[in-house]
């Protein structure tokens, strides 16, 4: 009889301390959701931003000026036509004496600072690592040349492409799904299990003739409980209110997300298994998150890393799991292209359960 | 159940010969348990009676398979932990100090977890009548009174319908009434014929519950039979406490020249005072006044009381059982592997 099995009670013991505690519930579905409204919000596709850029107070600083003005009353009466720029920003002048363009320059104020010199020339002074100021100095230099005579030869047209799947949003939301398999793997079995530790609980249970194969099959069930809502939350925010495409099988990204949380299951068992004090494994988690974090491509793309960091973020399992989502949703990839992520999550798995099994500390 | 019915093992529920267990600590090995032999039978309530870190949960942990011996025999039940694990834990139930249950799962919730990992054992609802908790069934956990929690420890370790029970401080921090409550629980179980074990650092809680109480010390047993007979032991009944005006503290050649009174068996000096074990307090005071008397030394205090365990524990040793618990806190922290300990409010 089910009620009578001890997997089952297991089972049902996990799920109801999820329930009624509603904190909890909120941290683990509301959170994410907040932080995936609220990023998208501030990184979404808009008309380009007018460019900020300080002129200088000296001769042949009104000529500039009225040439950068004159650009911008063009893009006013497009707009106001009905047939608004969507490539070309307005550019947002700060006239300064010297000293003090110089010093915003430097504290960041400001990406380009034009210094003429006589009425012929002028100098960019720009940040050419920061790419605010490169594109600065590029629209700047093509209005004022263009203004001082400059022709382009050659005709050219802008088509523009604005394809769902390559915003900022589209990339965030694999790798939020990514975040929450991992925090539900460390903080849900690993932290758990600390707890009980401390309160005495698994020695009460070894005690017992509970089978211990039990108790960890039922921390896992719930484990894979919670992850469906989990990626369904999400994958329906980004649907509905982000427009984000799926373009591969719903049935592997969701073997994929599982896959995922039985790693980090284990992962969490790992640093769990001999573990005293929340200090102790609050420490130990943080170690393990933190890197992840940071490296594996959640916010931004792990490309940016040196090359001779990549093999050590390809190995992580978060960079395997948020990879292999964006390429099933974002670009419709399928079980073979996947494949090898799925080993190395596989492995990440195997291997740490193995090992935690053998050093967990029950007593 | 039927306490002498077992298949072929003989009278004893328990047995154990020359238990040891060491811990590496900071200044070289601590013997937790130095060399303990026991022989508990069916059906009787057995106490472990001894001051705080003297090796009482080390070496119910041991009976209990919770932690192995580092030498020595132990039967439970006619099996060994070694070989028959699953078997003894069917047929055991256990309490342990401070153990903190789900806050977020009733009463019944809890009970009915418990009561799916045993193969026969009792109802849910009958074992939480048995610690008159029926009222509390379906209160959260963290709803509950230590008293309480306390007596739901005790259903858990029912619910599989063990037949032993290990009992390890379940009055510890508890409120008096709270602490009777409990009382009437265990004796109860006691009145069914159920084998139990029983640590307690409270001489009156041996004294009331227990048919035979061996009392330990830095990991071995000074003392054991019954609480009857251990005080029988020290020749006398009584106790005559007392103390003398003007003296700053007792001088301890004092308390010998009261060795030659009539009826007096031992003397010893107690804080401010002294303390006299005699066998007739009737004859004995009688000639202390006069001593006093003679002397000149005028008295303050004079109080009687009859000999308790604590007064067997004192005997023994020249410590209270309850002095200890600053010293063996500290013993207790050189072992590695301990963990602090702390009380439950």
């Amino acid at each position: 009889m089910l009620r009578s099995s001890p997997l089952f009670q297991l089972y049902l013991v996990r799920l109801r301390d999820f329930y009624r505690q509603p904190a909890r519930v909120f941290w683990v579905y509301g959170f994410p959701t907040l932080l995936a409204i609220a990023l998208g919000f501030a990184f979404r596709n808009r008309p380009p931003a007018p460019v900020p850029i300080d002129l200088i107070e000296a001769a042949g600083a009104s000529t500039i000026k009225a040439h950068l003005d004159e650009h911008n009353a063009a893009l006013d009466r497009a707009k106001r036509a009905g047939t608004p720029s969507r490539s070309v920003p307005a550019i947002e002048i700060h006239e300064a004496p010297a000293a003090e363009a110089k010093k915003r320059l430097n504290t960041g104020k400001t990406p380009l600072v034009i210094e003429p010199l006589g009425s012929e020339s002028w100098t960019y002074r720009f940040d050419p690592t920061r790419p605010e100021a490169s594109a600065a100095r590029q629209t700047v230099d093509d209005i004022l040349q263009r203004a001082a005579g400059r022709t382009d030869p050659r005709h050219t047209t802008d088509v523009y492409v604005s394809e769902p799947g390559s915003r900022y949003i589209d990339f965030l939301i694999p790798g939020l799904i990514g975040l929450n398999a991992m925090g539900g793997g460390l903080w849900g079995i690993g932290f758990l299990l600390v707890n009980f530790r401390i309160a005495k609980l698994l020695k009460r249970f070894v005690a017992t003739p509970m089978p211990r194969r039990d108790f960890l099959l039922a921390l896992l069930g719930a484990r894979l409980t919670f992850v469906l809502p989990d990626l369904a939350v999400l994958l329906l925010l980004g649907t509905l209110m982000f427009g984000m495409p799926v373009r591969g099988s719903i049935a592997l990204v969701i073997g994929i997300d599982v896959l995922g949380a039985l790693a980090f299951a284990g992962i969490g068992l790992l640093v769990a298994c001999r573990a005293t004090t929340t200090e102790a494994v609050s420490g130990l988690m943080n170690l393990v998150m933190l890197p992840m974090w940071l490296f594996s491509g959640v916010f931004f793309s792990s490309d940016r890393f040196p090359a001779a960091a990549q093999p050590w973020i390809q190995a992580l399992p978060l960079t395997q799991l948020v990879g292999a989502l964006r390429r099933v949703l974002l670009e419709g990839a399928g079980l073979f292209d996947v494949t090898p992520s799925l080993l190395i999550l596989a492995a990440w798995a195997v291997a740490t359960f193995a090992l935690a099994l053998r050093f967990f500390r029950w007593t | 159940m039927d306490p002498g019915g077992d298949l072929g093992m003989g009278d004893w529920a328990i047995r154990v010969k020359d238990l040891r267990k060491q811990y590496p600590g900071r200044n070289g090995p601590v013997h937790a348990v130095n060399g303990i032999d026991l022989e508990i039978k069916h059906g009787e309530c057995f106490g472990l009676l001894g001051p705080n870190g003297a090796g009482k949960t080390t070496t119910v942990e041991i009976l209990e398979g919770l932690n192995r011996p580092t030498s020595g025999e132990v039967e439970v039940l006619g099996l060994e932990w070694r070989t028959d694990q699953v078997a003894i834990r069917e047929r055991i139930g256990v309490t342990l100090q401070e153990t903190r249950f789900p806050d977020k799962e009733t009463v019944h919730e809890i009970v009915s977890l418990f009561r799916s990992f045993y193969k026969c054992g009792m109802i849910p609802e009958d074992v939480i009548a048995r610690v008159a908790l029926e009222s509390k069934a379906n209160a959260f956990i963290e709803q509950l009174s230590g008293g309480q929690q306390q007596r739901l420890a005790v259903a858990i370790a029912l619910v599989g319908d063990p037949e032993i029970l290990f009992l390890d401080e379940p009055t510890t921090g508890l409120d008096p009434q709270s602490r009777r409550q409990l009382w009437d629980v265990i004796r109860d179980l006691r009145d069914r014929g159920r084998t139990i074990v029983l640590t307690t650092h409270y001489m009156d809680e041996a004294e009331r519950l227990c048919d035979r109480v061996a009392i330990i010390d830095h990991g071995t047993i000074i003392a054991q039979g019954s609480p009857a007979e251990l005080i029988a032991r020290l020749g006398g009944d009584h106790i005559v406490e007392f103390a003398l005006d003007g003296a700053g503290t007792a001088e301890a050649w004092l308390a010998s020249s009261f060795l030659g009174l009539d009826s007096v068996l031992a003397a010893r000096v107690e804080n401010d005072g002294y303390s006299l074990t005699v066998a007739e307090p009737h004859r004995a005071i009688p000639a202390l006044l006069d001593m006093l008397e003679s002397q000149h030394q005028p008295l303050i205090r004079l109080t009687t009381r009859h000999v308790s365990l604590e007064d067997v524990f004192v005997s023994l040793t020249g410590r209270h059982l309850r002095d200890d618990e600053t010293s063996d806190a500290a013993l207790a922290g050189q072992a590695a592997g301990r963990k602090k300990r702390w009380r439950r409010a």
